[in-house]
């Protein structure tokens, strides 16, 4: 202890011991190489210090512009998100009419209810709320004011209450859209009448209306209950949201196992040879393949090859599995990559096959991951449209779809078509299920998120 | 039997099969006089054998069947009807059969129907009862052979586990394989409707043509008869498309991966990431709808208001809301990158007196470059092969322009065009669409390989 101390002393005295030899052999000399190293010193100082206030500049506008370019795709973001809720919020309620119908038992008959013509009795009760309505041409303004569903409604209400029929009735039926447009302000009344869609006589019947308090805003749960149709008001989502879900339901069932077994077998079994290389090119080439691609590839295959049926979740859910495949086996191999070989020899070392080492220790460690990845595939496969156009999944569709061989449309497709509408009413409505879509995103990415966070394990 | 009935048979005797073999092999044991220890393997693996080969021929079976079924049944309903109706051309045989079909669906019964139209359904019908049930007695006697047989063979000596291993691995490969059937289906299903295009249409016109109006004449004497198939325009459009969003993209992705990777503290990238990812998360059909809605209107007006004339689907919106839908993409990339430079590159060049955006500029980004320019390529292939966003929000007509304001045409739009809805698989207009989708995939799948392969060198140069 005391020699190394010593031993540290004297060698840091020892350059010192030096220096000073070297000062006393030659003192000219030194003075006069500090002088020159001095001048060159300030030169450079100052060259240095000259261009530091440009140099400092440089540096904060280079800043500057990487937080502009966050702030820029953030306000694009903001803009996305406050356009659509903007426009979709006032979907989510529906404008109702009260009306008084008159059951008449003449026209009713309990014994075939389905042929009574209710239509006409909601266009009645309309003539007795609007007495002074007599030409044709304002008679069929004033029936367009409620929607053409309300007849539907009518015949529902009779079947449940057939003890009713012979007495009048209040009911709340919904508006016709532009009404419902022009209540939730969508219309001015400021334009001139020519290009208004509600013309001005039909503005005063409203404002009747609204004296009587027979128009109320209310909850639209036509929008989630109903499947698509023509007329905005009582079209929903309901059968976008089935087919989509029967869609991911084929597209999960497929991909998930024939993801994490192809990773399994490319991570853990697969020999390093040329064949294996060639399956590893292909399966992140075809991560980066457009996806319209995978549409053409159904329609020629699993159309016209093998003839399954258009416009059906079973084939929606093949191509999509098609196309997901990538990003779960990218994603699966990840996983498995990240847990460390000390498993798998522990494993081994104890006696077990390859075989028990994957399924018993490394599999169960990766798992995961590869649900974290899945979760994002689907989350991509519930927003994709493009390959299912191709494979007719664009057809208007109104009924519900019940099974994976119904006819159908999923969600991104339905807001495309309604995105293709003239009506003022279907734009809140897209807007409106763009928001259900985006939710659903929502969900499943905080889900993977949540699941990362769970069970990520730092090794 | 529907084949969902099926299948769930095929499950509760796969299950079936696995006690039956586990217990089977403790029987044998037992029957031996001793314990378990005399097995080669775990009575586990005598069940799992007996499953796998319970399971698996008999599905190997049923999919085979169901992928021929409907062709088979067919061909015999066709050799059923009169001969007439047989003799008649081949698109009519199609109606026909359709009409058949429809009528088997319930889908939509005619008011009148011709009876040998409906004998035929009911043929039709009785044709797949039969199919189906042969199916299930056929599904049904493989699957108990498959126990029966392992039933049979399990003896202490059998080496299950082994065999049961044998076969995963095989199943392993088989699902492997997938991706390489994948490719090999795109490529030929496109490239086999593409050269019955170029049958119709020369190549060289195709590439090199000038003037794309893909109408194909229904008679001879029909007014605009003669269909035009030059893709130049189209593919003028999609690179015109493509260039603007990588103009935002590039610049704003990049600058914000730096920013991100270099100057953020911990708290602001804890907010920033996932907000940037959140765009990556996006649907496109929603970046279409806030295209034609939002941005093509405001771009628009505010042409109109410097007197410019700007089209009302003008190749600026589309490339404008792209460039925001790639702008996450670029950035993460980037990030990557950025984030594999060695430490060791910017102390060195921080120690020598640099600021840090010169750091960043002289040094980091040089570093970063190949897999930069890589991520930029992958970008790239995929603005080209976008497509509802340019379908929503760029037109239809092929003008062969480089004005932004404009409007001009994409591949992929001219695909969804002439594929969505009825179509005719013999008529140039649906095949054109193969054709461009060929080129497409070509084109893609080289700048994909450009861009891996360069990303891949430059990932090796660090590890």
């Amino acid at each position: 202890m005391n020699n190394s101390s010593r031993n540290n002393q004297a060698g840091r005295n020892n350059p010192a011991d030096r220096n000073n030899q070297a000062d006393r052999s030659n003192p000219a000399g030194k003075s006069r190489v500090s002088t020159s190293t001095n001048a060159v010193a300030e030169n450079t100082m100052d060259i240095v210090n000259q261009g530091l206030s440009r140099r400092y500049n440089a540096e904060k506008r280079f800043r500057l512009y990487g937080i502009c370019a966050i702030m820029l795709s953030m306000a694009f973001l903001a803009m996305l998100f406050i356009s659509i809720i903007g426009n979709g919020y006032t979907a989510f309620q529906q404008t109702f009419v009260k009306m008084d119908i008159f059951l008449d038992p003449e026209t009713i008959d309990a014994q075939a209810l389905q042929d009574a013509n209710y239509q006409g009795m909601v266009k009645q009760s309309l003539n007795v709320m609007f007495p002074d309505v007599k030409t044709r041409a304002q008679k069929r303004q004033l029936y367009g004011m409620v929607s053409n569903g309300s007849a539907y409604q009518l015949q529902d209400f009779v079947r449940k209450n057939q003890h009713m029929i012979g007495s009048v009735i209040p009911l709340w039926v919904p508006a016709d859209d532009d009404v419902d447009m022009l209540i939730k302000g969508h219309i001015s009344r400021d334009v001139p009448e020519t290009e208004r869609r509600i013309k001005d006589v039909q503005l005063s019947w409203i404002d009747r209306l609204q004296e009587q308090g027979r128009i109320q805003k209310r909850f639209n749960t036509t929008f989630f209950t109903a499947g698509d149709s023509r007329e905005p008001e009582q079209a929903g989502i309901l059968g976008a949201v089935s087919g989509s879900f029967y869609t991911l339901i084929i597209t999960l069932v497929l991909s998930f196992p024939i993801g994490v077994a192809t990773a399994v077998y490319l991570e853990e079994f697969a020999p390093k040879n040329r064949w294996t290389d060639i399956i590893e090119v292909n399966i992140n080439n075809l991560a980066a393949v457009p996806s319209i691609v995978y549409g053409l590839l159904g329609l020629a295959v699993f159309l016209n090859f093998f003839g399954l049926p258009r416009s059906v979740p079973l084939v929606g859910g093949l191509v999509l599995t098609l196309m997901t495949l990538p990003t779960i086996i990218i994603s699966g191999r990840a996983a498995l990559k990240s847990v460390p070989p000390s498993i798998r020899e522990a494993a081994l070392g104890v006696g077990a096959s390859k075989t028990q080492m994957v399924v018993h220790h490394v599999l169960p460690l990766a798992l995961p991951g590869m649900l974290t990845g899945t979760i994002i595939g689907m989350a991509q496969a519930l927003g994709e449209t493009a390959p299912l156009l191709m494979i007719g999944m664009v057809a208007f569709i109104v009924d519900i779809p019940g099974g994976f061989t119904d006819p159908s449309t999923v969600l991104p497709v339905q807001i495309f078509l309604w995105a293709d509408s003239p009506e003022r009413a279907f734009l809140e409505r897209t807007s409106a299920a763009i928001m259900v879509l985006l939710a659903f995103l929502v969900t499943m990415n905080a889900v993977a998120v949540f699941l990362r966070k769970k069970f990520e394990r730092r090794w | 039997m529907s084949s969902s009935n099926l299948l769930l048979v095929l499950l509760m005797l796969t299950a079936s099969g696995y006690f039956l073999g586990r217990r089977r092999a403790v029987a044998v044991a037992v029957a031996r006089g001793r314990s378990q220890q005399i097995l080669h393997s775990r009575p586990t693996y005598y069940g799992a054998l007996a499953a796998l080969w319970c399971a698996l021929p008999a599905l190997i079976i049923f999919s085979f069947w169901h992928v021929f079924e409907s062709s088979v049944i067919t061909q015999l309903v066709i050799a059923g009807l009169p001969p007439d109706m047989q003799a008649l051309p081949s698109d009519r045989l199609g109606l026909v059969i359709n009409d058949i079909k429809n009528i088997v669906g319930v889908d939509i019964v005619p008011q009148k129907i011709h009876p040998a139209i409906q004998a035929a359904a009911d043929h039709y019908t009785q044709l797949t009862a039969i199919s189906n049930a042969t199916l299930a007695v056929i599904v049904t006697a493989i699957a108990i052979a498959g126990i029966l047989w392992v039933q049979k063979i399990i003896s202490p000596e059998l080496r299950a586990r082994n065999h049961v291993e044998i076969m995963i691995k095989y199943l392993l490969v088989a699902c492997s394989t997938i991706a390489i059937f994948t490719t090999i289906g795109i490529v030929l299903s496109v490239l086999y409707e593409a050269i019955r295009f170029f049958k119709v249409v020369p190549f060289h016109e195709f590439v090199f043509g000038l003037k794309w109006s893909p109408q194909m004449a229904i008679r001879a004497d029909q007014v605009g008869s003669s269909g035009a198939f030059g893709a130049i325009p189209v593919f003028m459009g999609t690179m015109l498309i493509s260039a603007i969003a990588m103009c935002v993209a590039v610049p704003i992705g990049l600058m914000s991966a730096i920013y991100l990777s270099e100057y953020a503290n911990k708290r602001f990238r804890a907010v920033a990431k996932p907000l940037l990812e959140i765009l990556a998360g996006i649907p496109t059909v929603v970046y279409g709808f806030f295209a034609a809605l939002v941005v093509a209107p405001m771009i628009r007006n505010a042409g109109v208001s410097i007197g410019l004339d700007v089209s009302s689907e003008s190749a600026l919106a589309a490339g404008l809301v792209m460039g925001i839908m790639i702008i996450p993409f670029v950035s993460s990339l980037s990030d990557d990158v950025i984030n594999a430079v060695p430490q060791s590159l910017r102390d060195g060049a921080l120690g020598l007196g640099s600021t840090h955006s010169e750091t960043i500029r002289l040094v980091v980004l040089p570093a970063a470059l190949p897999g930069i320019v890589g991520g930029v390529l992958l970008a790239v292939s995929r603005a080209i092969g976008e497509t509802m966003i340019v379908v929503m929000a760029a037109g239809l007509a092929a003008n062969l322009t480089v004005n932004p304001l404009n409007t001009v045409t994409t591949v992929t739009v001219q695909i969804v065009t002439l594929l969505v809805g009825d179509q005719e698989f013999d008529s140039p207009k649906t095949l054109a669409a193969f054709a461009l989708g060929l080129m497409l995939f070509v084109i893609t799948l080289i700048l994909n390989v450009i861009a891996l392969v360069v990303v891949r060198k430059y990932r090796e140069q660090y590890e």
